[in-house]
């Protein structure tokens, strides 16, 4: 199935376990969200568990909050990437305060749910890859998925979750289809995992880029090139193992992100594993991301995001070291 | 000067009740009192200016970081809180230590949060409702909004039974109505008609800056635009904090939707003890306030009913134990433990603030037994 009826079937099993679980958010309820993710749910648990709110993300993550303070589960859709940043304030300085300001006597089981990245030519605000802000704010979870079985899981698990989760949807992935497997989630919330076995070079990567590295990877391999490719999954906290694993095989790495590469997630990995696998690294760590720039306008942004090609040439300098 | 017709009082600056039309529905409130409540209000007014003051004084002397007087509010404070049901749920600003103390809370726990021992950390469980302060402006507002959607998702409200159905009060201030977030508070609340009273301390300045630069319009007819029923009240009559909120609240609680409440009072202290308002305060305004003190026009108002110097001198008294067992108190708070600062980020061990707790248990014990 796809990555958005994975989401989907995630959030009505989430549902239909807990009548603890909301849905808030903007066109969720009758249209079903813009990318049709909570479709169908609105008629099936009503509208006291699917909210059609106000047009306000402060608004709803602050009363999401409250929710959450009063034993409830809410899970918030922000209905683009760029949108995000009103409701910024609860975000940060809120929901990631919370339970450290009340010396864990209450707990924050909120999920905010954003469709980010491009690849959708769409119009500004609405290709963006603001991760490394959430990332940065202790109290926060991060997470995204790469894959339909990934999304299926890591949503349930998000919601289960009593801290609260950012939950970071590829939107250029909800359409393509992958296996499900719906008895098993296979690994924890918070791990990554090798998605491709390979000796010579490793990518890291997560969400829409996962994809990106995995087809990099397949045109090396026809120009006699192992890669090895590992899904981080969650971005915050972040399982370094895989990685270092990895790279301890490779001694080669390259992080490949959409998202501005100047102080990102791909910073963070390279100077954790410089610092943990300094004596095995062959090259310095290298980066693939979107540039320090304002996303542009659709019609640039294959200028804009990295690509197979971008990837492999950075495969190629690290192998050259 | 800050009074205008459209304000109720129940209680005149001299201390009489006010029969008039618009006193009417709230006077049975106040009839409905009796004379040991009534002298509650009082005693938790004067015993608290007290507990300010030296809360004030322990912040000259060193031992906190900061302190946020109250002083002048009491009435609208007392008011509002001895009219909350035990049911209720109190989401406070960080000025309303008055209505801290009236659900129970331990006024050394804020005395902790402003010498930097805590950023709060009660329990809002056992401070019977009593959520915690909020420093980032207006921003409890939304919690509020949501925590009474809860109790309408819940069905714990407007089921007809006034001394179940649960409410919420929300405080904020004059500077406060300006965010977003208390505006998108009020959209939500009139939105899911939720079991609210909005409590506006309008105490005419944010820090420095006069509630005119906020508004041009009184603030309580601000509501109206929301669909918000709304009352401006006179916030140093302790009486009519009292009547018109419970009354408020009650409409709340019978499913009649948010309500909106200004409450005219001023601060008669320093915003802050960082703060020096003799900078922007206007003149003779201080002394019209002082005039209007919520404390000298309800003794007068005690005293007609039959209170004497025997009471009076038993508050000030029951003030200052208060006073000085605060400061013995205040002056044995240890230093919390070096380990607060990675407990509870998150509710679960987190591998990061894990591996930096025990880098930091092994840097401390490096210096311990090791080369120096
Ligand atoms: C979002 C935000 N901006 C600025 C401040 C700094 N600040 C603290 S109190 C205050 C004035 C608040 O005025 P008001 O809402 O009238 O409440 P009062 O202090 O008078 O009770 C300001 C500007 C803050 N705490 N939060
Ligand atoms: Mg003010």
């Amino acid at each position: 199935m796809s990555m958005a009826k994975a989401l989907n079937a995630g959030l009505q099993r989430a549902m239909a376990d807990n009548d603890k679980v909301l849905l808030m958010g903007e066109d969720i309820g009758r249209l079903g969200g813009v990318f049709r993710v909570t479709e169908g749910l609105q008629a099936e648990f009503g509208e006291k568990r699917v909210l059609d709110t106000p047009l306000a993300e402060s608004g709803i993550i602050g009363t999401a909050i409250g929710l959450a303070m009063r034993g409830y589960r809410p899970v918030c859709e922000i209905q683009f990437d760029g949108f995000i940043f009103p409701g910024f304030d609860q975000i940060t300085s809120q929901l990631a305060k919370l339970t450290y300001r009340h010396e864990g006597a209450m707990t924050m089981p909120v999920v905010i749910r954003v469709p980010y990245g491009g690849h959708i030519g769409a119009v500004e605000h609405h290709q963006e890859s603001p991760e490394a802000y959430f990332a940065h704010t202790p109290g926060l979870r991060v997470v995204s998925p790469g894959s339909p079985h990934d999304a299926y899981w890591m949503i349930q698990e998000a919601i289960a979750s009593d801290d609260p989760v950012l939950f970071f949807e590829p939107k250029s992935r909800y359409w393509p289809k992958g296996e499900v497997d719906t008895e098993s989630a296979g690994i924890p919330l918070h791990s990554s995992r090798v998605v491709r076995e390979g000796t010579e070079v490793t990518l890291v990567a997560y969400g829409p880029s996962v994809s990106l590295a995995l087809q990099a990877a397949d045109i090396a391999a026809t120009e006699g090139t192992s890669i090895e490719v590992v899904d981080v999954r969650s971005i915050s906290p972040l399982d370094f193992e895989p990685i270092v694993a990895s790279v301890q095989k490779t001694g080669r790495l390259v992080v490949v992100q959409e998202a501005p590469g100047f102080v990102s997630v791909g910073s963070e990995i390279a100077a954790t594993i410089t610092e943990r696998c300094f004596y095995h690294l062959e090259a310095p760590v290298l980066r693939v991301a979107g540039f320090d720039t304002p996303f542009p306008p659709a019609k640039l942004e294959s200028v804009y995001l990295p690509d197979a090609d971008r990837v492999l040439e950075a495969v190629d300098r690290a192998l050259a070291y | 000067m800050a009074y205008t017709p459209a304000t109720l009082q129940l209680l005149s600056p001299a201390g009489e009740l006010v029969a008039s039309e618009e006193t009417a529905e709230y006077l049975p409130l106040i009839e409905a009192l009796s004379d040991e409540q009534l002298r509650e209000f009082h005693r938790q007014m004067v015993v608290m200016r007290r507990f300010d003051v030296e809360a004030s004084n322990l912040q000259r002397q060193g031992q906190l970081a900061l302190w946020i007087p109250s002083v002048g509010q009491e009435g609208a404070q007392v008011g509002s809180g001895f009219a909350a049901k035990a049911q209720d749920h109190i989401f406070p600003a960080y000025r309303e230590h008055v209505i801290a103390r009236i659900r129970g809370l331990d006024l050394i726990t804020i005395i902790e949060m402003l010498r930097g021992i805590s950023h709060g950390g009660w329990d809002p469980a056992k401070t019977n409702n009593f959520h915690l302060y909020t420093l980032v402006i207006g921003s409890q507002a939304l919690h509020a909004t949501g925590y009474a959607m809860g109790m309408q998702f819940d069905g714990t409200t407007a089921t007809g039974n006034p001394d179940t159905d649960e409410a919420v009060i929300v405080y904020f201030g004059d500077g406060a109505t300006s965010q977003g977030d208390v505006s998108e508070a009020l959209v939500f609340a009139a939105s899911y008609q939720t079991p609210q009273v909005f409590f506006l301390q309008n105490n005419h300045w944010a820090i420095s800056v006069p509630v005119t630069r906020q508004s041009r319009t009184p603030l309580y007819l601000r509501a109206a635009g929301f669909g918000i029923p709304s009352i401006q009240i006179d916030g140093n009559d302790v009486l009519a904090s009292y009547a018109v909120t419970a009354a408020n609240l009650d409409a709340a609680r019978s499913g009649e939707g948010p309500r909106f409440i200004e409450a005219l009072t001023y601060r008669m202290g320093a915003h802050t003890t960082s703060d020096d308002p003799t900078k922007y305060r206007e003149p003779g305004e201080l002394e019209f306030w002082t005039a209007n003190d919520p404390i000298i026009r309800f003794e007068n108002y005690l005293r007609a009913q039959g209170a004497d110097d025997a009471f009076f001198a038993e508050i000030a008294q029951e003030g200052e134990d208060l006073a000085a067992d605060v400061r013995r108190r205040t002056l044995a708070l240890e230093a919390p433990p070096a380990d607060k600062v990675f407990r509870n980020v998150y509710s679960e061990p987190h591998p990061l603030v894990q591996a930096q707790e025990r880098w930091l248990a092994d840097y401390e014990a490096s210096f311990e037994g090791g080369q120096s």
